[in-house]
């Protein structure tokens, strides 16, 4: 504690001399610059710029000092107290920086350790290609349209011109439910969401239907009673086959990438009039010179098939209340299972629903 | 429908160097698909000649079976060098010298393959083989040996284009519209149209008659059997064989060869597309009468099948009874057999749903029901009647009655007028109104344009063309469907998924997220499914949509619970080795309705009025979406972090409150009556707005056993669509105070039986409005505590909306709350 000083002493004192200051702070800044911790430091400190430190000492002698002598001695002793504040700081710095690098280093660890404690969830290819179709189309400004699994009969069938004799009909192998009189079925296609659609809606109707339907196969490595379609609907003034075809391609290109097209084949439906099968430009090769022969993806065609299409027959949009003489429809549908099964090489369609975890975990939430 | 490709070159001029996968990609662009190409014979190579047996010298063996050494002459190319004929042995006895057979030479590979060189047998060089039809790959010639009838060939004839050995076969698979194409005649036609080439009707015939009658016919149903001809032939020899060519189109075509007034009628219903029927005249007693079933009546069909008939067949009958179905199968009482000398053939039209409704109700498919159903040319039968009498009178002699039996009219193609822009509206190809007239003329069709429409008549055998968009359809097919432009149409502003459509995506991906993977499993299931699950006899789950026609007796219906599905998929998981595995699926569940109506079914030339459709939904049953989730082993691995941690009865319900919150519903988690598959005292009640929603715990420990999983394994079921449709426009609004929290603890002893949320509910509701959130962080029983109770240990947080809380304040919340919960719960502070 510095205080006044009682007993003046008018002489001036030997550790006031230049020299002697020097000496003190070359002694300061040579222990502050061994000190090799923080610690040591702290001692240093404790040694060099204590209360009982020679240059505290030496400070607390100024004050008898005459007055031209007070202001020398004063600049010495503060210049001195300056220089080994500041030389403290420093190395504090240093030692801090150095004291930390030495404790990250003691904690490092091994990080290739493994980190998956919590499980990982994912979402089955089915629902998320259902998502991403369901995407592209509602970036066009379509809507979904949805409806129920186990269906009236006459929107399975009759509402889309597959009367009860018609041969179309017999060849799709229908799951009926019991008593047949109750002329309910599990949805063989989602073509009956067009026919829900167009009965509750005016057009213009744009629509994608994803969903789940139903055939009675067997289940094998290439069939499966249980599948899954997307079709589109669309219901409007002035729409044409080119309409059609244009949307295909679009939904191809967002699909697949750039590039990417469709052909039409002929065909036959009772829903549509004219009716095509539809090719996709095979994914794999794009049917390039070099390389189709050899491809597994689209056996050396080019071209894969993915659904069929067609304009709507006038006779669908009359049973659904839709004027055929102001209003022409195009719809087309897909096999989402065959798209995956195709896309990622899998060879055996049961692999999609017996539930092995394995299956869709790598899948993980977006395909 | 397959197509030998000679046999069709026969009718359309296809270029000669056209090849057949090259025809193959036109038809399929004609609407005529390619399913395969069958080169039949590809494997096999010649030399494959015709020879003459000049001597056969039979040669006992050690072996008890006798050979023959043969001495053949098969012409000089094929001869020895020095002009000797070849020495061969041959096992077969059915030929002797003097007889046209057939030689693979040394170098030749039969079908196999199998190659054929000399070689040493039976103490010869046996320099070649003579074959066999088996051994050729072609089924004539029953008895071995082929001997082929003197004339038809010269020795030293290349064999494999005498017996049509190879042939490329196209199988086409037409569609229901298409029914012309199940016949070489049809499919020819639309070849010729697709280049541009002559066309040959084989159906363009004199039909000769007299006047007379050559069978008499009744026709009493003349809306489903419009047309019936009959032709008669007499004198005809039954023995006579088949001509080979004949036979060999008919194996090429699939069909076995029977004898030969069988295989004429075969014959030409594949080359015309008409089905017909050949009758033993001795057999017939009195006129042929087509006319419906009655009640009791029967009849034996060809395929030896007693047959009960109803009124909704169409039966072909004489004096004796029934006598065959009408367009699918003949009766046996007057089948042509093998004595049968005078044969009445019919060729016939009927109605194609009368056809199709027999063959469906019967259970019998036949090659003729396959193209009456369709729809065959009403204009064939009697050119196809004189075909068959033409073809069974060269091969098997006899002759052609004068008189033919024509009963009815074919019904009259219908006009179809359309506006000329209309193909190039719909087809959106840019097609004026004279290349749509050519193309509907290139299909056959009488058009007259005038005044801006089209008036199209279509060929007899055109039944699908009725409609305007069906004559789009033939000029586009005419045009190419690959002129088809691409536009890309501009729907109006949508309005993007609808909110349930996004909250349903949101659940999958928080499952997803919280480490659930998704599963698609089959919503069949049965009492066996229920049995596992313990459900009981008479609980309402077991009432099933159950389905007429179930893939398998064990799921006859539809399920009314997803664990049927997440059971079986985690059991398989379990089964494979995986340890810890956590599932989810969405998925409907399907729930009768007590006394539904059936659905209605309405006709088709008007829609349903709102009435009308509403009738639709009425009659189905409920079908909700649901959640299911399972999960057994770890929740969290063990790792060099720990033993990790089973899942556990919480998991589950938290799984379920994170899809809750994630869309803003309030999921009340409380107790109540549990059923199985749940363990009554691991199981929490669900509701949302007080009604239950489903319920998420550990499964009942029988309910593990009989599935195979881990004990305490843990699952959720929840009404999805409930939990989403109680999502509210808006989420919360956020709040929240900026002032320093005050936090408080408290432990409340409480009997055991009481629910902490109880508790907790009451510590919130006695705080008021300063109370920030009351978390329940331990829960403590043992020697501190009274037996039958437990201690709970609660953190208060407190925070004023805009101001610091003093002590004071602070103490008087706790107070209260505390308070609160005493008188609701009996809560007594632990000090």
């Amino acid at each position: 504690m510095s205080g006044p000083n009682s007993d003046y002493d008018p002489v001036e004192v030997s550790p006031l001399q230049p020299e002697e200051v020097a000496a003190m702070r070359d002694a300061a800044l040579a222990a502050v610059a061994a000190a090799d911790s923080l610690e040591a430091l702290k001692q240093v400190r404790l040694d060099h710029a204590g209360d009982r430190s020679p240059l505290a000492l030496a400070n607390r002698e100024i004050g008898a000092l005459p007055p031209q002598a007070r202001k020398d001695a004063g600049m010495r002793v503060g210049q001195a107290r300056k220089a080994l504040a500041e030389a403290i700081a420093e190395r504090t710095a240093v030692l801090e920086v150095e004291a930390e690098a030495r404790m990250l280093a003691e904690e490092t660890v091994d990080v290739t350790l493994p980190t998956d404690r919590e499980p990982v969830g994912a979402r089955h290819p089915l629902t998320t290609i259902q998502e991403r179709v369901a995407d592209i189309f509602v970036a066009m400004g379509w809507e979904v349209a949805e409806g129920p699994e186990v269906e009236a009969e006459w929107l399975n069938f009759d509402a889309l011109n597959l009367g009860p004799d018609h041969p179309a009909r017999t060849m799709q192998d229908t799951f009926w439910v019991a008593p047949h009189k109750a002329a309910m079925v599990l949805r063989t296609h989602t073509s009956p969401v067009q026919a829900r659609t167009m009965l509750t809606r005016k057009p213009p109707i744009y629509v994608v239907v994803p969903g789940r339907v139903f055939r009675t196969d067997e289940l094998d490595a290439t069939h499966s009673p249980v599948f899954h379609q997307v079709e589109g609907l669309a219901i409007d003034e002035g729409l044409s086959m080119a309409h059609l075809k244009g949307t295909l391609d679009h939904f191809a290109q967002a699909i697949y990438g750039e590039g990417m097209t469709t052909r039409f084949r002929p065909s036959y439906f009772p829903f549509t009039e004219p009716s095509a099968e539809m090719d996709l430009l095979c994914y794999v090769c794009h049917n390039d010179p070099a390389t189709v022969a050899d491809c597994r993806t689209c056996k050396g065609e080019g071209w894969v098939e993915w659904g069929g299409c067609g304009v709507v027959n006038p006779r669908v949009l009359i049973a659904n209340g839709v004027d055929p003489e102001r209003y022409t429809g195009f719809a087309f549908g897909i096999g989402l299972d065959r798209t995956i099964t195709g896309r990622y090489d899998i060879a055996d369609l049961r692999d999609l629903f017996d539930g092995d975890v394995r299956f869709t975990e790598p899948f993980g939430v977006e395909i | 429908m397959r197509v030998p490709v000679s046999w069709l070159r026969e009718y359309a001029d296809l270029p000669t160097d056209l090849s057949t996968a090259a025809l193959a990609d036109r038809l399929t662009m004609l609407d005529l698909k390619l399913e395969e190409i069958d080169a039949v014979g590809a494997d096999i190579s010649g030399p494959i000649v015709v020879g003459r047996v000049l001597s056969a010298e039979p040669e006992p063996q050690k072996n008890g079976k006798t050979i023959n050494w043969c001495s053949v002459d098969v012409g000089p190319d094929h001869n020895a060098a020095d002009g000797a004929p070849r020495g061969i042995v041959c096992g077969a006895h059915n030929f002797g010298p003097g007889d046209l057979v057939v030689v693979a030479l040394p170098g030749s590979v039969l079908p196999g393959p199998f190659a054929i060189s000399s070689r040493k047998t039976y103490g010869h060089v046996s320099d070649g083989m003579i074959c066999s039809g088996a051994e050729l790959g072609t089924a004539g010639d029953p008895d071995g040996i082929i001997v082929l009838p003197e004339g038809s060939a010269e020795v030293g004839d290349d064999a494999i284009a005498l017996l049509g050995l190879r042939e490329d076969v196209l199988d086409l698979e037409v569609n229901p519209d298409r029914a012309y194409a199940l016949s070489l005649r049809g499919v020819a036609r639309d070849a010729a149209m697709g280049y541009e080439v002559g066309f040959r009707d084989p159906a363009a015939i004199e039909v000769p008659s007299d006047g007379s009658d050559a069978y008499p016919v009744v026709v009493e149903d003349p809306l489903a059997c419009p047309v019936f001809v009959t032709r008669t032939v007499t004198g005809f020899d039954p023995t006579r064989p088949t001509p080979r060519w004949m036979a060999r189109r008919l194996e090429l075509m699939g069909m076995r060869p029977i004898s030969l007034a069988v295989d004429v009628t075969n014959y030409v219903m594949l080359e015309l597309g008409q089905p017909i029927h050949g009758y033993d005249r001795s057999a017939l007693t009195g006129p042929i009468t087509v006319r419906r079933g009655r009640p009791g009546e029967k009849v034996t069909t060809l395929d030896d099948v007693v047959r009960d008939v109803t009124p909704d067949d169409l039966l072909i009958t004489d004096d004796s009874g029934p006598i065959g179905l009408a367009g699918v199968m003949g009766g046996q009482t007057t089948e042509l057999a093998a004595g049968t000398t005078d044969i009445v053939i019919e060729a016939a039209h009927f109605d194609p749903p009368t056809i199709a409704r027999t063959a469906r109700l019967q259970r019998l498919g036949s090659e003729a029901s396959r193209r009456f159903e369709r729809g065959v040319d009403p204009a064939l039968p009697p050119y196809a009647a004189q075909r068959v009498a033409e073809l069974l009178v060269e091969h098997g002699g006899g002759r052609i009655s004068d008189g033919l039996t024509s009963v009815g009219t074919p019904p009259a193609a219908p006009q179809i007028s359309l506006a000329d822009d209309l193909p190039a509206r719909i087809s959106g190809v840019d097609v004026d109104a004279e290349t749509a007239v050519r193309a509907l003329e290139a299909n056959a069709c009488t058009v007259e344009h005038e005044a801006g429409t089209l008036h199209v008549v279509p060929p007899s055998w055109r039944l699908d063309l009725t409609d305007p968009y069906d004559v789009v359809e033939e000029v586009l097919r005419y045009v190419g469907y690959d002129k088809v432009p691409s536009v890309l149409p501009h729907a109006p502003a949508g309005r993007g998924l609808s909110t349930q459509q996004r909250l349903r995506r949101r659940a999958g991906l928080v499952l997803a997220g919280a480490g659930y993977v998704e599963v698609k499993t089959f919503p069949f299931a049965g009492p066996a499914d229920f049995d596992q699950l313990g459900i009981p006899e008479d609980d309402p789950r077991r009432d099933q949509v159950l389905l007429e026609n179930p893939l398998s007796a064990e799921e006859p219906g539809l399920t009314t619970t997803l664990m049927t599905g997440a059971m079986k998929a985690l059991a398989l998981n379990v089964g494979r080795g995986h340890d810890d595995v956590a599932i989810f699926e969405t998925g409907r569940v399907f729930l009768p309705k007590e006394s539904a109506p059936e659905a209605p079914v309405y006709g088709v030339d008007r829609a349903p009025s709102a009435e009308e459709y509403a009738a639709f939904d009425e009659a189905l049953p409920d079908q909700p979406l649901h959640l299911v989730l399972a999960a057994t082993g770890r929740r969290e691995r063990a790792g060099w972090w720990g033993d990790g941690r089973r899942v556990q009865w919480a998991d589950a319900v938290e799984a379920v409150r994170r899809v809750a919150s994630a869309v803003h519903v309030d999921l009340a988690v409380g107790g109540g009556e549990v059923p199985a598959p749940w363990h009554p005292g691991r199981t929490a009640v669900l509701r949302v707005d007080g009604a239950p929603v489903g319920f998420a715990g550990e499964l009942h420990p029988r309910v593990c056993r009989a599935y195979g999983v881990p004990a305490r394994t843990v699952a959720a079921e929840v009404d999805l669509d409930a939990i989403l449709g109680a999502a509210p426009e808006l989420g919360p609004r956020p709040s929240f105070s900026t002032y320093p929290v005050a936090k408080e603890d408290v432990a409340l002893v409480v009997a055991e039986s009481v629910p902490s949320q109880d508790v907790a509910d009451a510590l919130l509701e006695g705080g008021g409005d300063l109370v920030e959130s009351v978390r329940l962080f331990d829960v403590y029983t043992g020697e501190q505590v009274p037996a039958g109770h437990k201690s709970l240990a609660f953190a208060l947080r407190m925070r004023a909306p805009e101001r610091t809380l003093t002590e004071a304040e602070t103490a008087t919340v706790r107070d209260a709350a505390v308070a609160r919960a005493g008188e609701v719960t009996g809560a007594v502070q632990r000090t």
